[in-house]
């Protein structure tokens, strides 16, 4: 039942990606350009390659509020680096050790001190973006090596941004993990009950850190991309993407209660945003105008969510309890 | 349980008194009445805003949207006394409170009638608001000189010699004592937040009780918008962004379980007063204003890995202990 209530979720999401398409379409020339569209990507892949670990984390009925943190913290990091004369190879292993390392930290507090991932991750969202502002106060850092620009800025054969390409990558591998194997299993299990889960021989503990930490290097190898692309870093890079990056997983199907949840809708949901942002941008909406479009639109997804429940408990199986 | 309740609080507050002789010690200036007058009003502003967030936080929900209320109500009324110059101070009073409370509403009404639930809800709506504050002022700041006088002399006033903002604050929390400790709702959210399923049974109404929490969230922060926007004399779309989270930090200082169930109107009100106490003293201390976010985090973690036990998650020790064990972790 559940799984073909989520079947329901996903087509109902593809539906509006159709939508949102087609009114793009309509109200710009320029949307349907391939070229355009290619670099549109530009706009939300760092953020959906910190959805997909997110993803996870909410499945498993854990969430990070800390990744813009944690992205910027290694940004700040690298740029030390950089002007302290590091090469590309290391400033990449820096930023994706950083973030791991910021990721554990948090899962090893959540663990030790057994209460809501929220609480401790808004404990460290101050203080790793505090780290990171002390560092940089209000300068910038923008002594990046040359080659280090390949990873946000260049196009393979041409028309495949790298950027995109390793969300691609990345999103085939998390869907490997989370839909194929016993990892993936667990997860859910962590999610649908972690006391029964731990009954059952999971190492509920272990698996949240490695959660966390895996979090925490993929908000690293967003930061290297990030970076790369933007070649500057200053105090406010990134912010507020803990809250974008939470609507897309919502927006995904993930259930926030946890166990329930797949990383085909969050992709869906990734692109529903992008391509939603991208056609505003078009049409000349200012940013934070589109938030109101993004909130609205996560509160009715949800409304939508839970209106379809409420219908098939309540109207169309009339044996059930009320 | 609720012996410990006094001794938190007495705990607190022989640690701000501590942090507040280190600092004297260490910066005699920090004693000057300018700066006592910017502490009691920065208190007041917290204080105001943590005491609809306890609520909230009582009934196992948390309010994002504060900061996001905070700053459209501010900007609207300032328009307002733009094109209405003649409005008294008590108008716009009473203007903020009315328009926080129907935002607040909105949560409520999503949080307990739609029943999303409230971190995703209250998420939502501080984006949509933040932006409607964009909407509505263009962009444009509204600075001291298009404000009408009376908007601005309430709230940079003062009474006996102590911002006008403290003793709003001390109103604000002597009706939130007297409704959570002598008032049968206020006892109802307690009981609410503590067992869901028990309350419920009990007969008390869940959807009137999460519409009033988050309604009396919304007008704490609505009332804040207009004391903010007065005293400061300025309107603008960024307005107390990321203020929610040392709102939050207040609380869990303060003993507030985010889990639910447990939270005293005093030990808000001391969270509120440490947050205050140690955001002013870091200048005098001469710490870099850029080590304030960090400072924060860190006093965050300690004060959540101090009241570790009562924060611990229900629903661990399922075999021992023959409790329900239904509740949902949020």
């Amino acid at each position: 039942m559940k799984i073909r209530a989520l079947g329901l979720w996903e087509v109902a999401l593809f539906f509006l990606l159709a939508g949102v398409i087609v009114l793009n379409a309509w109200l710009s020339p320029y949307f349907l350009d391939v070229y355009n569209l290619i670099d549109s990507t530009f706009s939300f892949s760092e953020k959906a390659l910190i959805a997909l670990p997110m993803a996870l984390l909410i499945i498993a009925r854990e969430i990070d509020v800390s990744v813009a943190s944690i992205v910027a913290l290694c940004a700040v990091l690298m740029g030390v680096a950089a002007d302290a004369g590091a090469s590309v190879p290391v400033l990449a292993l820096l930023s994706l050790c950083v973030g791991t390392a910021a990721g554990a930290f948090n899962g090893l507090i959540v663990n030790a001190l057994g209460v809501h991932s929220i609480v401790v991750t808004i404990g460290t969202l101050s203080l790793y973006r505090g780290i990171a502002v002390s560092i940089v106060r209000d300068g910038s850092y923008t002594g990046f090596p040359g080659g280090f620009s390949w990873f946000g800025q260049h196009y393979l054969w041409g028309y495949v941004p790298v950027e995109f390409l390793i969300y691609v990558i990345a999103t085939l591998i998390f869907g490997v993990l989370l839909h194929t194997t016993n990892h993936g299993r667990r997860i859910y299990a962590i999610g649908t009950n972690p006391d029964a889960a731990r009954y059952s021989g999971v190492p509920v503990t272990r698996y949240r850190v490695a959660l966390f930490a895996l979090t925490g290097f993929m908000c690293g190898l967003a930061a290297v991309l990030l970076a790369s692309r933007l070649s500057s870093v200053r105090l406010d890079i990134a912010t507020g993407w803990e809250l974008q990056v939470i609507t897309m997983v919502v927006l995904g199907g993930v259930a926030i209660a946890g166990g329930a949840g797949t990383i085909l809708g969050v992709t869906l949901a990734v692109f529903l945003i992008g391509l939603l942002t991208f056609g505003l941008s078009l049409v000349n909406v200012p940013g934070i105008v589109m938030n109101i479009y993004i909130g609205c639109m996560l509160i009715a997804a949800i409304t939508l969510q839970r209106g379809a429940t409420f219908v098939r408990l309540h109207l169309l199986s009339s044996n059930k309890e009320t | 349980m609720k012996a410990m309740t006094p001794n938190r609080e007495a705990v607190l507050s022989l640690i701000i008194v501590a942090i507040v002789v280190i600092v004297i010690v260490r910066a005699p200036e920090f004693l000057i009445a300018s700066n006592i007058s910017n502490i009691l009003s920065g208190w007041g502003f917290l204080a105001i805003l943590v005491m609809g967030q306890l609520c909230v936080l009582v009934t196992r929900g948390i309010d994002l949207s504060q900061a996001s209320v905070l700053a459209f109500t501010g900007m609207f009324l300032a328009l307002l006394s733009q094109s209405m110059p003649g409005l008294p101070a008590a108008a716009f009073l009473v203007l903020a409170t009315l328009m926080g409370l129907c935002l607040g509403l909105v949560n409520g009404a999503l949080v307990s009638i739609v029943g999303i639930p409230p971190i995703i809800a209250t998420l939502g709506t501080m984006t949509i608001i933040r932006g409607l504050i964009f909407v509505l002022s263009d962009g444009a700041w509204i600075s001291s000189h298009e404000m009408s006088d009376a908007f601005k002399a309430f709230p940079a006033g003062a009474f006996i010699g102590v911002p006008q903002v403290f003793w709003v604050a001390l109103v604000v929390i002597a009706v939130f004592w007297v409704l959570l400790n002598y008032r049968r709702i206020g006892r109802d959210i307690y009981a609410f937040g503590s067992n869901p399923h028990a309350a419920r049974n009990a007969g008390v109404p869940r959807i009137r009780i999460e519409l009033l929490v988050y309604a009396l969230s919304g007008a704490a922060a609505g009332l804040c918008g207009y004391l903010w926007a007065g005293r400061f004399a300025i309107a603008y779309t960024q307005a107390a962004e990321g203020r929610e989270f040392a709102i939050i930090a207040a609380c869990v200082i303060g003993g507030i379980s985010i889990t639910g169930g447990r939270g005293s109107v005093l030990g808000a009100a001391l969270g509120a007063l440490f947050i205050a106490i140690v955001e002013s003293a870091l200048p005098y201390l001469r710490i870099s204003p850029f080590l304030q976010t960090a400072v924060i985090g860190a006093v965050i973690l300690f004060a959540v890995a101090a009241n570790a036990r009562s924060e611990r998650r229900p629903g661990r020790q399922i075999l021992p202990r023959h409790k329900q064990t239904t509740g949902e972790v949020k």
